[in-house]
């Protein structure tokens, strides 16, 4: 006995609509989040009441939604960063080790010290700043010189890199710049703190506690920076036309080469940018464990706001919030749950854009 | 410096990411890379170590952990191979999806004790003077294990026809497809052996040789040695064994090497400066860049046996025009 | 006829094979047979129908109407296996080897044998004698990506005879091979044969097929022109006029004028394949001012490199010169900035970015240009007007300019392409198959688009494999055959009897 209809998978032929891809990406977030609340009846322990907690935990309160933003800062970054890569098709992973490299450059400025440390608290920043950029850019080009030039996979060098560039941060941190024999250095002097609202709290009270440091409208400015480049820009029409089809680039007289080098060392500043901004920010210091996994949930970030760095912002908070409600909650591992399953949805949901099921009659066979 | 200690923590050690980089190799033979094998391993580590808890039999605990590792290894295997969504990302979120579920669900085991897998020493062969003692005796039982899975998987790999088959699939599954073998199924195949091998490996961390479970350091970041160490060994079981060894020394010799004031005559750099062994821990990972370096002149690359359809979903071409 | 004229049934009989493919009615009541232990070649030029002939025979195509027999049983093929088990085995033009196994492995693959260990030098063993059989003489241990070309072809035919062919199908054998290989393999066709084998095998090389053919079959556009004819009588002039025919399709309006100054230069231009065999061997042309040049040539002699070496694609020697600058062997933005255009061969690979949208495609290459750029941004709603207009002047049928490019079909892709190419009065144009794959509307658009860039004085090089469409375009033409351009003359001159003999390599004159 057949059923009376049959499922078919067809491709689609027509345009898809434009409110598909994110309603994709949003329907990813809340299956990700039901399949969670089963595995959590599984385990024993009330969904409802856990993310309840979890909500409340990160949006219950301004000192909280504070925080959302401190974690979705270096996120900010770091994603857009990512944007720009993957549009050109060049699969880095590698914004972890890039913002260790950043936050170790930057660093050095106070740790050496690079200026007299009774200098201007700008001329110490900008100069934080600079040299973040520059330890995530070169780090960034390395991989970039071996895909432009041997064309070494991307995907490994980055990520073995990221290794080594804790390796590194360890060394020093460990070693000569230690404080004390611990895994950190000392406190920086005051004038390498990037301003946070915290320190309005004289004139403002409402203010007090509150985390939000300067670092988010670097992100800020990054991805609206980025987002103009890649709409309206002539790299950005590079950069989109060798990621659809580097032969046709070629063909057309593109420059491929320095595309691969300019777009690792960008993405690579920004990441270094998160990293002087998270130490100078918010630790205040360099240590071990500067980074929750920011560099891999950037991809993720990227990914589901589908490489356009505007949505980057919004997804950063929300990874935010997972991070932050995640520090509260148990299980501990919740927040890596959600984050795997939705990225795993939103890839295999992709397959919805290209092709759609039909469902159909089966047609009677006339006699 | 004992040589003799750091030569059997190596053994020991390595096992682990032998057991994972094997599995590896045959995935990525078939044509699919597996990212993830950081949260695979992490899951089989929780899921044996649950099981043996919950049962008190280390060995139903072995075989939760391989199937754990094998079947969420199946929906990386899905989403790359039918659905053809990109490897790196699936392999990713594979990550962090593993991890997130290993946390979730292996809440409250830290600090637990649980039936183990036993050490055991090897009958006959442990009784060989000096190589008996180092090799041969007072290991977990997973480490001869690994001993034999060694020289089969190169066996099986390089001198079998369900091996030759593997290897066609990985570098031209165009030829294969046209010989009547099934591209699909074989990758989905190796990719479930691939993640129960990682789950293997999970699971000789929290029930046999560094036993016990402390959440998400269970692993520390062997999963993704493993991977490198795939490449640098150039998918094949032996160098990866050798190298699975060597890193495994590598770790235990870091410790040592901070004690003397001098080896072999020469001045130790480990004991003024202990932190130098943070560029030792780099190695791994240098190591592997620089193989890829050296096999990416393309003539090389043939000699050097990466897959080459490795990461790129197979899509049989039209028949006609 | 049924039966050889010694009354037994021929090895591989095919009556009235029709087969149609959308748009194109390939195989047209076909007859074609096969007598036991004879050569037969099959000859035509590109889209004759010959590889869809032979890929029915091998059991990868099913006809639409007709019949085969094999020894004089019906026979009906699904798939390649059954094509096999009736002892038909077909040697593609790409091999199916697998380039890290060795030369065993790759003819065991897929087999039921062995089962589980693979005792390999008890195979090995097996392949050597089957090697010293037929004089095919090949390291079984060896692995693919060792082996020269000729001997991978040996591979590719052990593994048709392992399997247990008698009747052998060799898609244009000789296509990739180096002279002296070539006569490697006439011997070991010979001593196939020798052993009780058939033959059939796909060329275009007249004087090869007349070396080792017993008897010809030509196919012209998906008909019979000859079957199963004997060579011996025949001059190199009749064979070629079977193959390339006297048909005018339809008349163009070409005006006489006068061309220019040279404009273009090439000069002593050599360049090797991917597979680092020598593609183009010291090709040197001239093309003036209004004046376009064709080159004929089937497929696989050469002109991609050529073109791509011209572009800038593809690592050359030699000089090329637009209005005396150089741009030989320098990337691609160097001839774009000397106004060359380049119609590429493959529209959806290189021509075009599928996903983008048209207005995106369009600009392409003039995105760096005023009004397009302004500054270091691209003005977007210009790009738009520009596209809306090139868009209605050369009838490109889409929704509107913001419909990605591969939703287009294939002569408005190619109309797109053009469009953007031909727009800014480009001096050079390089067309390399510009009507190839489309409708009669769109090849005539297409041909009178050319025509008028010749009139405002462009200097074109065209290549073309339609023939008809190269003669009558072309104000010069030349052929290219193995890498080099043979006999370059007036297109008034050119008869399609000479031609085709210089497509063939019957005729080698150099002018």
């Amino acid at each position: 006995m057949k059923a009376p209809f049959k499922i078919s998978v067809e491709k689609r032929m027509e345009e898809i609509p434009k409110w598909m891809p994110a309603a994709i990406s949003l329907g990813a977030v809340l299956v990700a989040f039901i399949i969670s609340g089963i595995i959590l009846l599984f385990t024993g322990s009330n969904p409802i009441r856990i993310f309840r907690f979890f909500f409340n935990a990160a949006f219950g309160s301004w000192g909280a939604f504070s925080d959302i933003l401190v974690k979705a800062t270096p996120l900010i970054m770091i994603g857009t960063g990512y944007c720009l890569a993957f549009k050109m098709n060049i699969i880095s992973i590698g914004g972890e080790g890039q913002f260790y490299m950043g936050a170790f450059f930057a660093s050095l400025v106070v740790l050496v010290p690079l200026v007299p440390l009774d200098s201007p608290k700008i001329l110490v920043l900008s100069l934080m700043a600079l040299m973040g950029i520059i330890g995530g850019g070169l780090y960034g080009l390395i991989p970039g010189v071996l895909k432009a030039y041997f064309n070494v996979n991307e995907i490994i060098t980055t990520l073995m890199l990221n290794y080594v560039a804790v390796n590194w941060n360890n060394y020093w941190i460990f070693g000569k710049y230690s404080d004390a024999g611990f895994q950190m250095t000392p406190t920086f002097d005051k004038v390498a703190w990037l301003p946070r609202l915290a320190d309005l709290s004289k004139n403002i009270p409402f203010f007090s506690g509150i985390t939000l440091h300067l670092g988010v409208v670097f992100g800020l400015i990054a991805a609206v920076l980025i987002w103009v480049i890649l709409k309206s820009s002539r790299w950005g029409y590079e950069i989109t036309l060798i990621g659809d089809n580097p032969r046709a680039a070629e063909y057309a007289g593109v420059n491929i080469k320095r595309n691969i080098l300019l777009v690792m060392v960008i993405s690579g500043a920004l990441a270094g940018l998160a990293g002087m901004s998270e130490v100078t920010g918010v630790v205040h210091r360099l240590q071990e464990r500067i980074s929750t996994n920011y560099g891999f949930s950037g991809v993720i970030v990227a990914w589901l706001a589908k490489l356009n760095p505007l949505a980057v912002i919004p997804i950063s908070i929300l990874f935010g919030g997972l991070i932050v409600a995640g520090r509260e909650i148990q299980p501990s591992g919740l927040s890596f749950l959600i984050q795997g399953l939705t990225l795993f949805l939103v890839i295999s949901s992709d397959i919805l854009l290209r092709y759609k099921i039909r469902i159909t009659r089966r047609q009677e066979k006339a006699l | 410096m004992n040589i003799e200690a750091i030569i059997r923590a190596g053994l020991s050690t390595g096992t682990i990411l032998i057991f994972a980089a094997i599995g590896e190799i045959l995935a990525e033979r078939s044509g699919v890379m597996n990212l993830g094998l950081e949260g695979v391993m992490l899951v089989g580590a929780m899921a044996a170590f649950k099981t043996s808890h919950v049962t008190q039999n280390a060995w139903l605990g072995l075989i939760a952990g391989i199937l754990a590792g094998g079947i969420l290894s199946l929906a990386h295997g899905l989403v790359s191979i039918h659905l053809q969504a990109d490897q790196t990302v699936s392999g990713l979120s594979l990550t962090f999806l593993g991890t997130g579920l290993a946390l979730v669900l292996g809440e409250g085991l830290t600090g637990l004790n649980v039936p183990t897998l036993p050490n055991v020493d090897i009958p006959l062969l442990s009784s060989i003077p000096g190589i008996g003692r180092i090799f041969f005796s007072d290991f977990n039982i997973l480490v001869y294990v690994g001993y034999i899975l060694i020289p089969l998987s190169w066996y099986f790999i390089f001198k079998t026809r369900p091996g030759m088959h593997l290897r066609a699939v990985g570098e031209k599954p165009s030829a294969a497809d046209s010989l009547g073998i099934n591209v699909y199924g074989t990758r989905y195949l190796y990719t479930f052996i691939g993640g129960c091998l990682a789950g293997l490996a999970g699971a000789s961390i929290s029930i046999a040789i560094s036993s016990g479970w402390y959440s998400n350091l269970t692993t520390s970041g062997q999963g993704w040695i493993a991977i490198a160490l795939v490449i640098f060994a150039r998918w094949n079981p032996i160098p990866a064994a050798m190298g699975g060894y060597l890193f495994g020394m590598l770790r235990r010799f870091t410790l040592d090497l901070q004690g003397p004031m001098s080896i072999l005559g020469f001045r130790n750099p480990f004991f003024y400066d202990h932190n130098l062994v943070f560029f030792l821990q780099m190695v791994p990972f240098l190591l592997t860049i620089i193989a890829l370096l050296w096999g990416s002149g393309a003539a090389r690359r043939k000699r050097l046996g990466a897959p080459t359809a490795l990461g790129v979903p197979y899509v049989r071409g039209e028949r006609g025009m | 006829m049924t039966m050889t004229t010694e009354g037994r049934p021929f090895a591989v009989e095919m009556r009235d094979i029709v087969l149609r493919f959308p748009g194109v009615l390939a195989n047209d009541h076909i007859n074609f047979t096969l007598q036991k232990g004879e050569i037969h070649a099959l000859l035509g030029e590109n889209g004759a129908g010959k590889s869809t002939l032979m890929n029915i025979l091998s059991g990868l195509y099913r006809p639409d109407s007709g019949t085969i027999k094999v020894n004089g049983t019906p026979e009906t093929f699904n798939s390649p296996r059954d094509a096999i088990s009736c002892g038909i085995g077909m040697v593609h033009q790409h091999f199916m080897l697998v380039p890290t196994l060795t030369v065993t492995e790759n003819i065991l693959l897929g087999l039921k044998t062995p089962r589980f260990f693979m005792r390999l030098s008890k195979y090995d063993k097996k392949i050597q004698a089957l090697q010293e059989e037929f004089g095919l003489k090949v390291n079984p241990s060896a692995k693919i990506w060792q082996l020269s070309v000729g001997e991978q072809q040996r591979v590719e035919i052990l593994k048709t005879l392992y399997r247990g062919a008698d009747v052998l199908i060799l898609d244009e054998p000789t296509a990739v091979l180096a002279p002296q290989e070539i006569d490697e393999l006439i011997g070991t066709m010979r001593a196939l044969v020798k052993q009780g084998k058939s033959i059939i095998f796909i060329s275009h090389k007249l004087n090869e097929v007349k070396a080792v053919a017993d008897r010809l079959t030509i196919l012209r556009k998906g008909k019979t022109t000859a079957e199963g004819i004997n060579p011996e009588g025949l001059s190199r002039g009749d064979l070629a006029e079977l193959m390339v025919g006297r048909e005018v399709l339809f008349h163009i309006n070409k005006e006489i004028q006068s061309p220019g100054d040279v404009v273009f230069e090439v000069e002593n231009l050599s360049t090797d394949n991917d597979q680092g065999m020598r593609a183009v061997n010291n090709v040197s042309l001239s093309i003036r001012e209004g004046e376009i040049f064709g080159i004929a040539g089937i497929a696989g002699n050469g002109q991609s490199e050529l073109v791509e070496a011209i572009t800038g694609l593809r690592p050359c020697t030699g000089s090329i010169r637009i209005h005396d600058t150089e741009v030989g062997n320098c990337p691609p933005y160097k001839s774009i900035h000397c106004g060359m255009a380049h119609i590429p061969e493959d529209r959806m690979g290189v021509g075009t970015a599928p996903n983008l949208s048209i207005t995106n495609n369009v600009i392409m290459k003039k995105y760096v240009h005023p009004p397009i750029s302004k500054g270091w941004r691209i003005n977007y709603t210009e790009a738009q007007k520009h596209a809306v207009i090139l868009k209605d002047g050369y009838d490109i049928q889409a929704p509107n300019v913001e419909t990605p490019a591969q939703k287009l079909s294939g002569g408005n892709l190619q109309k797109l392409i053009l469009a953007r190419e031909i727009s800014g009065q480009p001096g050079v144009i390089i067309a390399m198959q510009p009507t190839r794959g489309l409708d009669v509307g769109a090849i005539e658009s297409i041909q009178n688009l050319l025509l008028e860039q010749r009139k405002n004085g462009a200097a074109i090089l065209l290549l073309s494999e339609e023939l008809d469409e190269l003669l009558e375009l072309s104000d010069r033409v030349a052929v290219i055959f193995e890498g080099e351009l043979v006999g370059q003359m007036n297109a008034s001159e050119a008869s399609l009897n000479t031609i085709g003999m210089m497509m063939t390599g019957s005729l080698r004159s150099e002018e």
